[in-house]
């Protein structure tokens, strides 16, 4: 079954991009969250994350700072 | 050990057309790289690019790599390089994976990265108030306090990003006055949020979790600022630590000759870690794949 895949990012962050090109390259679903206007989802990323660099991705409650590909891809079993 | 034709260390413009040039030249070889793009996947609008009137740094970066990714190239991604020297004959590359691999020939394509304010603090706060990126991280700081270390355009540059998203921004310059483009200036000094701090220091970043105030010295006087989100925008400083034994200019940047050699022969640098005039994503594919059939003629040669 798919996995449930959030990516909390800003519209103007390269790696945010990166990451969700990864995601459509590799036909995985995804919600996507911009905190640079939803502030409750900006404070859920840094309270999740415990820290506030975008982007963080959820992978079913594992958080993945930054365009870690290799982990995105270990978690996402790639 | 196998021995590599060529090892390129970096995968910005720079290492990528290199590799596209390696890889049409048939050469045995490998490209080492931490990631894919360099400061050109943090690029926003390139205009400059010739064949693209506009584009993302974003998807810039993502043609290169297709194009790179075409060839049955060999890309270490995602291991970051720690030492090169030339021993004896052969090139000596070592990863932060504790591998080791030889080579006939490297180019050293590691770029530039964000210089730190060396302000204590500041590492253990990294992403946790800290940012070298205010376009990426900016938005996080919504209605918050924001001190921006630095006085040159990219400090400007921020401190505008941040006029529109912080409710108060400090700019901590530690000359007598702002040193970027005139219209930057005048723009920052306008928005009514900003406070301008000349002559000033961070020495401190402090806060529990996150950050929650800095320490400054203006003119000879100490300051805490109570401020949530810090941004260090003081300019780039070259990869080049790793580089054993090769020259380098005063801001570390690794000298070479028009055909892209160091003082080491076999080792070849490409791109903005070079002393190369004029650091632009153009010429630093240029320059890369300059380096790389300067390579390729010094194995005919050899």
């Amino acid at each position: 079954m798919a996995k449930n895949v959030k990516i909390y990012s800003t519209p103007t962050c390269p790696w945010c991009i990166r990451v969700k090109q990864f995601f459509k390259e590799n036909n995985i679903a995804f919600e996507d969250y911009d905190v640079s206007t939803d502030h409750a989802k900006s404070e859920e990323m840094v309270n999740k994350s415990g820290q506030m660099g975008v982007p963080v991705i959820d992978i079913e409650g594992e958080i993945i700072v930054g365009f870690d590909k290799e982990k995105i891809k270990q978690v996402l079993g790639l | 050990m196998k021995v590599y034709d060529l090892i390129i260390v970096g995968a910005g413009p720079a290492g990528i057309t290199a590799c596209v040039y390696a890889a049409r030249k048939r050469m045995d070889f490998l490209v080492i790289t931490g990631d894919i793009g360099g400061q050109a996947a943090w690029s926003g609008d390139i205009e400059n690019y010739t064949g693209y009137q506009f584009i993302t740094g974003a998807d810039l970066v993502k043609k290169f790599e297709e194009h790179m990714r075409s060839y049955d190239a060999s890309v270490k991604e995602g291991e970051g390089v720690v030492g090169v020297e030339k021993p004896g004959e052969l090139v000596l590359v070592k990863t932060n994976k504790g591998i080791e691999y030889q080579a006939k020939t490297v180019i050293i394509a590691s770029g530039k990265r964000s210089k730190e304010a060396g302000a204590s603090g500041e590492k253990e706060y990294k992403n946790k108030g800290v940012s070298y990126c205010a376009t990426c991280d900016g938005p996080i700081f919504n209605a918050k306090i924001v001190a921006i270390i630095g006085g040159g355009n990219s400090a400007l540059d921020a401190a505008l990003q941040l006029t529109r998203i912080a409710k108060q921004v400090y700019v901590i310059n530690n000359t007598p006055q702002l040193s970027g483009d005139a219209i930057m200036r005048k723009k920052v000094e306008d928005a009514t949020n900003v406070s301008i701090l000349n002559n000033s220091k961070v020495a401190a970043i402090l806060g529990d979790k996150f950050v929650n105030a800095i320490r400054l010295n203006q003119a000879g006087e100490e300051k805490t600022l109570s401020v949530q989100g810090v941004f260090v925008e003081i300019g780039l400083i070259p990869n080049s630590d790793f580089v054993k034994g090769v020259k380098k200019n005063a801001q570390g940047e690794i000298i070479i000759n028009n055909r892209n050699e160091t003082n080491i022969p076999g080792i070849f640098a490409a791109g903005d870690v070079t002393d190369v005039p004029e650091k632009q994503i153009i010429i630093a594919a240029g320059e890369g794949s300059k380096a790389c059939l300067s390579a390729f003629r010094y194995l005919a040669r050899s």
